[in-house]
């Protein structure tokens, strides 16, 4: 800045005697000066060295933290007020449904089989004949639960390993991803159906199979992430002072990883509950005493041709909105915790 | 750039670390420290065997209640002898004997009660304090590793350590994003004092931060120096601040210690021409005085660390460089009539008041303090 200003300043004095050039000539340098040199200098003013611009950051931000700051990104992106909004009906809609509207779903009921929606059953009735509404609702407990579960486990366990992995280096972290590498490699659907085939499938144990599959995702990203962590002198100022590696991971990398773990999250969920209906689909999910909508999805499809449609749409909306629902939240997590799309 | 209100006023506590040759209180005491930094490449089948000599074979003492500053070019090694100091860093090869202890092969986990006893102030106000943490956290982390306080009781020591480093305690609770530059530093001082170290290794404490906060944090380590007895290893390309910090100083040049001396005796009469050519390049802030100085100039640039130059690693760039310089390697000894603390690994010293003969013109490149000189002028 001081350069920029300076040289017109020298030319006002120095050129009196062309009275008419003289300013004219100074006034069009301090124009064409303007918008040129000063902004990269004021762009290395506020972002190089300066601990001034950085200061003035601070001060701004001491009212809002941080996280304030984020959650007042996320709240004013539209897509994840839906997207919350969506979820939260969703919950509604399974957990405190069926106390609202009371159904059947243990005991078949022939007599009713494969009636079409109307008003004592507002979506019909399956072929068992239980109540398609109902169903949904119970159905979804399951998938949201394990879903919700199955995500949040792979992304513990991913970040951990990931974490854990490039803090130690070396052979260890070599042989740590080679593992995930193999992983990685074998096609989830075969895995799928390989594991859930050995193990009889009950709610833990799916929880358990979708996590297998899940957590090499998550390990990548955290191990990526946490390798340029732990190069920063923070790091280094818990070494000097004797902290365990254990102690670096959990205090120091996860924390500072945590919005990519986070955004990472919300989409696993969502693939989780995916998997989950493809693996129902195919009649490898849980048992049929526990409806799922990939069950309810598939039972749906064999009768699609006697057009009984109302047992296969609900359950594929619900499917597609939860879905939705996650991802819409982890993009406007991305934006609002990602630094570098912070607006200040 | 003048150092402020402390003057050029001798820095010494009592009177350790002037002149004595025979090791008087020796508290950390380097043999040979040697650091290759493996290059990687070299094909699948033939491993590189190149290495980045960043260290190579430094032996220094460092007497308890000194001051020793270590100055030296970007890239001379200077915080990766910082780093092998502290064991951060595995040696390749020597010796780190902590009050006679050898402390160069112990394990992480051996290491940790003398991690209590050395610490380390880093140069990044912003790259050393984790940013999802809040002060409070970020000074009572040593407590809470070595298990000294916890609950009300590290809180009260924190706010004590953060009083004494001349932060407002009430900021306990503060993220340090909320801090300037110059309190940040404050910050990473108060948690290298956290556990009552006897020896601190500030590598460039002040090279980030502005020039008027510069003064600040170099008083403020003066006076706890003062104050707690400190031995200090100060890092620093910066010469006017070694200068007024330093009871003795090291000269590194591509990882090797080329002079060392008591202050006076290395500004009054250095004896390697790269250390008059470092004190040439101080910035003088008296433009007329500045004009009429002689200024020395080396031709070229640093060399590569992977290849150092055979003999004396300065000779490629020496005004007085002879055939013997690129074929023995200078040891570091006293010269001419000097005191016995004073050190220079040169064949061919400079005499009392010897000027450089100016090198040959041509691609004369200036050889300076590296960022340090920009930063400041």
């Amino acid at each position: 800045m001081a350069t920029g200003t300076s040289q017109p300043g020298e030319a006002v004095p120095a050129g009196p005697v062309p009275a008419v050039a003289g300013p004219a000539g100074a006034g069009r340098d301090l124009a064409s000066l303007g918008p040129g040199p000063t902004s990269p200098e004021l762009a290395e003013a506020s972002g190089g060295p300066g601990p001034a611009g950085l200061y003035e950051a601070g001060e701004a931000r001491s009212h809002g933290s941080v996280l304030r700051l984020s959650l007042q990104t996320f709240v004013e992106n539209k897509l994840a007020i839906a997207g919350l909004a969506i979820l939260v009906l969703l919950v509604l809609f399974c957990f405190v449904g069926p106390h609202l509207y009371v159904t059947n779903q243990k005991s078949l009921n022939p007599a009713i089989s494969n009636y079409p929606p109307s008003s004592a059953h507002p979506l019909g009735t399956d072929g068992e004949g239980f109540d398609v509404l109902g169903r949904l609702m119970v159905a979804g407990q399951s998938s949201l639960e394990i879903g919700m579960a199955a995500g949040v486990a792979a992304a513990i366990w991913g970040t951990l390993y990931g974490a854990v992995s490039a803090v130690a280096g070396g052979v260890i972290d070599a042989v740590m991803m080679r593992i995930v590498d193999t992983l990685y490699s074998l096609p989830t659907l075969f895995l799928l159906i390989l594991l859930s085939a050995i193990f009889a499938p009950n709610l833990p144990l799916m929880i358990i199979v979708l996590t297998f599959v899940a957590w090499l995702g998550p390990a990548r990203l955290v191990r990526g992430e946490a390798l340029s962590l732990r190069t920063r002198e923070y790091v280094e100022a818990v070494k000097v002072a004797g902290g365990t590696r254990s102690r670096i991971v959990v205090r120091h990398i996860v924390p500072n990883a945590i919005g990519t773990i986070m955004v990472n999250t919300s989409f696993l969920i969502a693939d989780a509950i995916l998997a989950l209906a493809a693996l129902s689909y195919l009649g490898l999910g849980l048992p049929d005493t526990t409806p799922t909508w990939g069950g309810m999805l598939s039972n749906g499809t064999t009768v699609i041709f006697d057009g009984y449609w109302w047992q296969l749409y609900p359950a594929g909306v619900a499917i597609v909105l939860t879905v939705v629902a996650f991802n819409f939240i982890g993009d406007a997590l991305r934006d609002s915790l990602d630094v570098r799309l912070q607006r200040r | 750039m003048s150092q402020g209100p402390r003057g050029e006023g001798p820095r010494s506590v009592g009177a350790v670390g002037e002149g004595g040759g025979d090791r008087p209180g020796v508290l950390l005491e380097l043999q040979g420290v040697t650091k290759h930094f493996p290059v990687k490449g070299g094909g699948f089948w033939r491993k590189s065997h190149d290495a980045v000599h960043a260290v190579d074979g430094v032996d220094l003492q460092v007497r308890r209640g000194e001051t020793l500053g270590l100055v030296g070019e970007t890239g001379s090694g200077k915080s990766t002898l910082a780093r092998c100091m502290t064991r951060l860093l595995p040696l390749t090869s020597g010796r780190v004997l902590l009050d006679g202890e050898d402390i160069t092969d112990l394990k992480r986990s051996q290491l940790r009660p003398y991690r209590r006893r050395v610490q380390m102030i880093f140069q990044d106000p912003y790259g050393s304090l984790n940013p999802r943490r809040r002060v409070g956290s970020i000074i009572g982390d040593p407590f809470a590793i070595h298990k000294v306080a916890d609950g009300a009781e590290r809180k009260r020591r924190v706010q004590e350590l953060m009083d004494l480093v001349g932060l407002n305690p009430e900021h306990y609770n503060r993220f340090p994003a909320e801090f300037s530059g110059g309190q940040r530093q404050r910050i990473g001082v108060a948690r290298a004092l956290a556990l009552r170290p006897e020896l601190v290794v500030a590598d460039e404490p002040v090279s980030a931060l502005d020039v008027s906060v510069r003064a600040q944090v170099v008083n403020l380590l003066a006076d706890l120096q003062d104050e707690l007895g400190l031995t200090y290893v100060f890092i620093t390309h910066d010469l006017s601040v070694v200068r007024h910090v330093s009871n003795r100083v090291a000269v590194m040049y591509v990882g090797q210690v080329v002079e060392l001396a008591d202050r006076h005796d290395l500004y009054a009469t250095p004896r390697h021409p790269y250390t008059k050519v470092l004190q040439s390049a101080i910035p003088v802030p008296d433009p007329e005085q500045s004009e009429r100085r002689a200024r020395v100039q080396a031709s070229g640039e640093l060399p590569s660390p992977i290849n150092p130059p055979s003999g004396c690693r300065f000779h490629p760039r020496c005004p007085k460089a002879q055939p013997i310089c690129a074929q023995v390697v200078p040891r570091l000894e006293v010269k001419f009539q000097d005191p016995p603390s004073h050190l220079a690994a040169c064949h061919f010293p400079l005499a009392d008041g010897e000027e450089l003969p100016r090198a040959e013109a041509g691609d004369v490149a200036r050889v300076g303090p590296g960022d340090g000189d920009r930063r400041a002028g």
